[in-house]
């Protein structure tokens, strides 16, 4: 049953082999088995889900068909879920229940999955190693005193251990494909646009896009199918036509062209992973793919960037957290100010603090042109390196991540070293390009990532790629040890 | 010294719409509080804006009637601070790229001349909401039902010297969206509001005084009594030797004083950047030509056309144009009496008379432009007089129905049988034989005793003009 | 470009951050180390280069002006601290 896919879960559900509340259940009972090491849930809602389920069995019945019906889903904790608590990972969220749901929840619903529950993050999605988490790290099911990356590590977590067939992620400057890559999971990235934020609470909103993170990159598109959009309640939402993302998996990939950024194999890349990213490549000349070399000459400008635009962002997104209509508030606040001050101070965790006060300071009066500004230019530059690279290739591949997991607490006392591990990932971010992580041959028994980058809304394109590489190779169906009970 | 008094006015309008700036909220006012606060408004987790389309056609309207610059690509930004009214932390504005670039008003001053005020720009912005003090002990509550609500901040150039100036501005800003319709102009519930930024400096010295920011002026009268107030205040520490601080005092119209405001007294920084919620907002001349095709006639305009067409005195034509609705009025009457002259007299004079008597706005009028225009045709077909016409008005007032229904009603019509005024003339002069002795004397006087006393006799129905011939003639020395 | 300890409290107060006593140095420090990574970024000249504030080259869509919303109050202020007669509650404030 763990072994399954969708399309194949979905086909025994519609036999009949099963009922959609049973393999709810079998979950369920998985993750009370094993997420008490893993800790990759923040909630479990198992009375919602058996309810949905039982729902689905009945739309099963009635002769619906849709693929995704039945199907146990995790979503990560930053989507608003009606009536269950959504906490972002956060303090300052703990006793909050959103009223609403976000448009990725409504979709999912809608396509008749069941949500399993909420899965561990990074505080407010600012991470890369789920340490930031008010409730404690994830573990990295390969090797539990591993990061699973982050800020998605919950999600990525629990689908790496089996406890979630799939699961949602957010994706800010590689928060679904730098945990992917590190968990040995599926992880896409998709157009800034193409999915709807609404809902899903902003940590950088010119950056933020949620994905989807499987065993496969063809469990991705079915995901993908549902989620992927036009959403009137986002001004920045793409009102863009969505492919049929399944139809095209099987596509010939002969006379493709890959661009191998040089930037990316440069110095701080791991030797052991550059051997394992060319092995990937290599298997897609085998395909009649051709590769060749190109430049991304600003490459070495995206983590300063992204860490002026994405902290003033932030720093604007997260004041709503004030402890006056929702959210964490202190005790016996003695006047507004000391309202406002200890409930943020309280509410927020040493990252999220540090990204605030970072955001006001480049923004703040006389740094504003200096931080701000020519972060947005140089942005400008990061983006024009991809648009040059996509007249001449079709997609860019490199490594999702420098180096494999690293230990629980390696990094955390570093931000600086903790930022440079999405080195990779942010300028995809940047200029709000797809990206998907897929697991390749891991390194020294830990998981490694391939990152193909494809050019804006070439989704399908991207699980072309990916799916190919997949029909290839095994990489993506190894389970953890002790997890493949 | 002679001090100069130096004005720039921030006018804030509350746009008429049916829905928020960012939400689908309503705007209704009076709503039970926090009724009319969806998630958007209240900055609730997740939540995006998504901009009325309304709001961008009311400020292109608006930029066309002061013939500004229109911002072809605006941006929204974010202005951050802190305030419990404030629900999402900052207030999405306009900073760099506002929707109506400068553009210019004329005021006419008191002694008739025009005078041109800048109008800097005008940008679009969300409205916080309300904060309750007095009604809890310890505590502010706060009413988020204003959050979001759409604003036109209309920015004028420091080009006003007097507080009269100002409020003839305000007036005239006041008038403008009156007349596009893009604001009620209610200033007792703030969808018109003024913040005035007041300096002053020895007469003939080139750069400004420092400027103390004056809010909370929801009457033009307010807002002359606190620039006269401040314009004292800046004057007294300057002469005791001080230094005008740079700050926002708030006008307390009880006091008749402006005080420093506390909540303001730190120096901000809003830390403004475009909001990466919103996209820039683009539009082009067909846009503009679609959304301004049906642009009603403006203040000015409506001033020289009334002159021409009407033949009305200056006076009466500012006054007819100062409301939109007055002057829509006034023509419908003037159509329907066929003698414009003498329906502005009557609107002028007895309408709005009794309108503000009853406290009524001129929608409300009991008595329509139709009604009071067949009145005063009754006027010009000699049916009443002009005296019996102010009852025949009372009557419409009072709800008794059209001029001739009252007229045939109450027996009003006129008496102009020259058989039947002659002979109450006769019976008049008659009884009193001294009278017109005296006249036939030489004391023209008398002539408006026996006037009167026919009209007595006559219910006042007796036609004015013949009585006074007839008078004339018998009361001739024969 | 490194932090004071007067810098870390000045942008803690425009953020309204309580920020523990014994923490601001170490604040200090790691904004000061990120600083210097920003700071790569001043070696580049962005002459003439537009600010991308946003990556997809579209403008703001407008909606119709319809009410949509209805009152969701009691929803919404079940996740409230402090609540009367409707109203949010916050210290008391002095204009």
């Amino acid at each position: 049953m763990f072994e399954k896919t969708i399309t194949e879960l979905s086909a025994a559900l519609r036999a009949g082999e099963f009922s959609s509340v049973e393999l709810t259940q079998a979950y369920l009972d998985r993750i009370k088995q094993f997420d008490g090491d893993l800790n990759s849930y923040i909630t479990v809602d198992a009375e919602g889900a058996l309810a949905t389920a039982a729902e689905a069995d009945k739309r099963i019945q009635a002769g619906e068909t849709g693929p995704l019906i039945g199907i146990p889903i995790a979503q990560k904790d930053i989507f608003c879920t009606d009536g269950v608590k959504t906490s972002c990972g956060s303090r300052m969220l703990d006793n909050f229940i959103a009223p609403y749901d976000a448009t990725v929840i409504t979709r999912m619903k809608q396509a008749g999955m069941v949500m399993l529950g909420k899965t561990n993050m990074d505080e407010f999605a600012m991470g890369s190693s789920n340490e930031t988490s008010w409730y404690g790290p994830v573990k990295n099911p390969w090797d539990l005193e591993r990061v699973p990356g982050g800020s998605s590590g919950g999600s990525a977590a629990s689908v790496a251990a089996r406890l979630a067939v799939a699961s949602t992620g957010t994706d800010t400057g590689g928060s679904i494909r730098q945990p992917a890559a590190l968990c040995g999971i599926t992880g896409l990235k998709p157009t800034y646009g193409r999915i709807s934020r609404f809902g899903m609470i902003a940590f950088a909103s010119s950056l933020d896009q949620a994905g989807t993170m499987t065993r496969s990159a063809e469990d991705s598109a079915l995901l993908l199918q549902a989620m992927a959009g036009f959403d009137p309640a986002d001004s920045t939402s793409a009102d863009e036509p969505v492919p049929d993302y399944s139809a095209t998996l099987n596509d010939d990939l002969t006379g493709l062209k890959i661009g191998l950024p040089k930037e990316y194999f440069g110095e701080g890349l791991d030797p052991e992973m550059e051997k394992t990213i060319n092995a990937a490549v290599d298997e897609y000349k085998k395909m009649g793919a051709e590769v060749v070399e190109i430049s991304l000459p600003n490459t070495h400008l995206a983590v300063p960037t992204y860490y002026v635009v994405a902290p003033a962002e932030c720093s604007s997104n997260l004041s709503r957290f004030d402890g006056v209509r929702f959210g964490h508030r202190c005790e016996d606040p003695k006047d507004l100010e000391d309202l406002y001050k200890r409930s943020r101070g309280e509410g927020f965790g040493d990252e999220v603090k540090r990204r605030i006060l970072m955001g006001a300071y480049v923004l703040s009066a006389g740094y504003y042109d200096a931080y701000y500004l020519q972060a947005q230019k140089i942005r400008h530059l990061i983006s024009d390196d991809f648009t040059r690279a996509f007249k001449e290739v079709d997609v860019i591949m490199g490594p999702t991540t420098p180096d494999a997991p690293f230990k629980l607490g390696e990094k955390a006392s570093d931000p600086v070293s903790m930022y440079l591990s999405d080195i990779y990932t942010i300028a995809v971010n940047l200029a709000g390009l797809p990206g998907v992580s897929i697991p390749v041959e891991p390194v020294n028994g830990l998981p490694a990532g391939l990152q193909i980058i494809g050019n804006y809304f070439a989704e399908a394109k991207l699980l072309n790629v990916a799916h190919r590489y997949q029909q290839q190779t095994d990489w993506h169906r190894a389970i953890p040890e002790g997890y493949d009970v | 010294m002679q001090w100069e008094i130096v004005i720039g006015l921030e006018v804030h309008a509350q746009l008429a719409t049916k829905s928020k700036i960012f939400s689908g909220a309503a705007t209704t006012f009076g709503a039970e509080p926090n009724s009319q606060a969806c998630s958007v408004d209240l900055g609730l987790p997740g939540v995006l804006p998504v901009l009325n389309r309304e709001v961008v056609t009311m400020a292109v309207q608006f930029g066309r009637a002061i013939e500004a610059e229109l911002g072809y690509r605006s941006v929204f930004a974010r202005k951050n601070y802190f305030y419990p009214d404030l629900p999402k932390g900052y207030q999405i504005s306009q900073f760099e790229l506002p929707i109506v670039g400068r553009g210019d008003v004329d005021i006419e001053l008191d002694d008739g001349t025009i005078k041109r005020v800048g109008v800097t720009r005008a940008h679009l912005e969300e409205d916080a909401g309300k904060s309750l003090h007095e009604e809890f002990q310890d505590c502010t509550g706060v009413d988020l039902n204003r959050a979001g609500t759409p604003l036109l901040e209309i920015v004028s150039e420091p080009d006003m010297r007097s507080a009269k100036e100002a409020v003839a501005y305000a007036r005239k800003i006041h008038q403008i969206v009156q007349y596009l319709g893009i604001c009620d102009g209610n200033m007792q519930e703030g969808s018109f509001r003024c913040d005035a930024n007041v300096s002053v400096r020895p007469m003939g010295q080139e750069a400004l005084g420092t400027r103390a920011e004056v809010k909370n002026l929801n009457s033009f009268r307010f807002l002359e009594k606190a620039i006269n107030y401040e314009v004292e205040r800046q004057i007294d520490v300057i002469d005791g030797g001080g230094k005008v601080k740079q700050e926002t005092r708030l006008y307390d119209a009880g006091k008749n004083e402006t005080r420093s405001m506390r909540s303001k007294e730190e120096a901000n920084d809003y830390r403004y950047f475009p909001d990466p919620d919103l996209l820039p907002v683009e539009f082009d001349e067909a846009f503009v030509a679609e959304v301004t095709k049906d642009l009603p006639e403006m203040p000015d305009a409506k001033r020289v056309r009334l002159i021409e067409q009407y033949g009305l005195k200056v006076t009466e034509a500012v006054t007819l144009i100062s409301c939109r609705t007055l002057a829509d009025y006034y023509e419908a009457a003037a159509e329907s009496a066929g003698d414009a002259k003498l329906a502005a007299n009557w609107v002028l004079g007895d309408l709005l008379g009794a309108l503000n008597k009853s406290c009524l706005k001129i929608e409300t009028s009991p008595v329509t432009p139709v009604m009071l225009g067949g009145m005063i045709q009754r006027i010009v077909d000699n049916t009443i007089s002009g005296k019996i016409a102010k009852q025949v008005f009372e009557a419409m007032w009072a709800g008794e129905g059209d001029a001739d229904a009252i007229i045939e009603a109450k027996g009003l019509k006129q008496i102009t049988d020259s058989g039947a005024i002659e002979k109450i003339v006769d019976e008049v002069i008659a009884a009193n034989p001294n009278q017109a002795e005296q006249f036939r004397a030489g004391k023209e006087k008398m002539l408006g005793f026996f006037v009167g006393q026919v009209m007595k006799q006559s219910k006042g129905k007796a036609n004015p003009q013949q009585v006074n011939e007839l008078l004339r003639s018998k009361l001739a020395p024969s | 470009m490194s932090l004071e300890r007067s810098d870390v409290e000045k942008i803690a107060h425009l953020a309204r951050l309580a920020i523990d006593e014994d923490k601001v140095e170490s604040y200090a420090a790691d904004l000061s180390k990120i600083l210097g990574l920003v700071e790569q970024m001043d070696a580049i000249d962005t002459e003439g280069v537009v600010p991308m504030a946003h990556p997809l080259h579209m403008s703001q869509r407008l909606r119709a002006d319809e009410v949509t919303e209805t009152d969701q109050r009691e929803k919404y202020q079940r996740n409230a601290p402090q609540v009367e007669s409707g109203l949010y509650l916050v210290p008391k404030v002095i204009e």
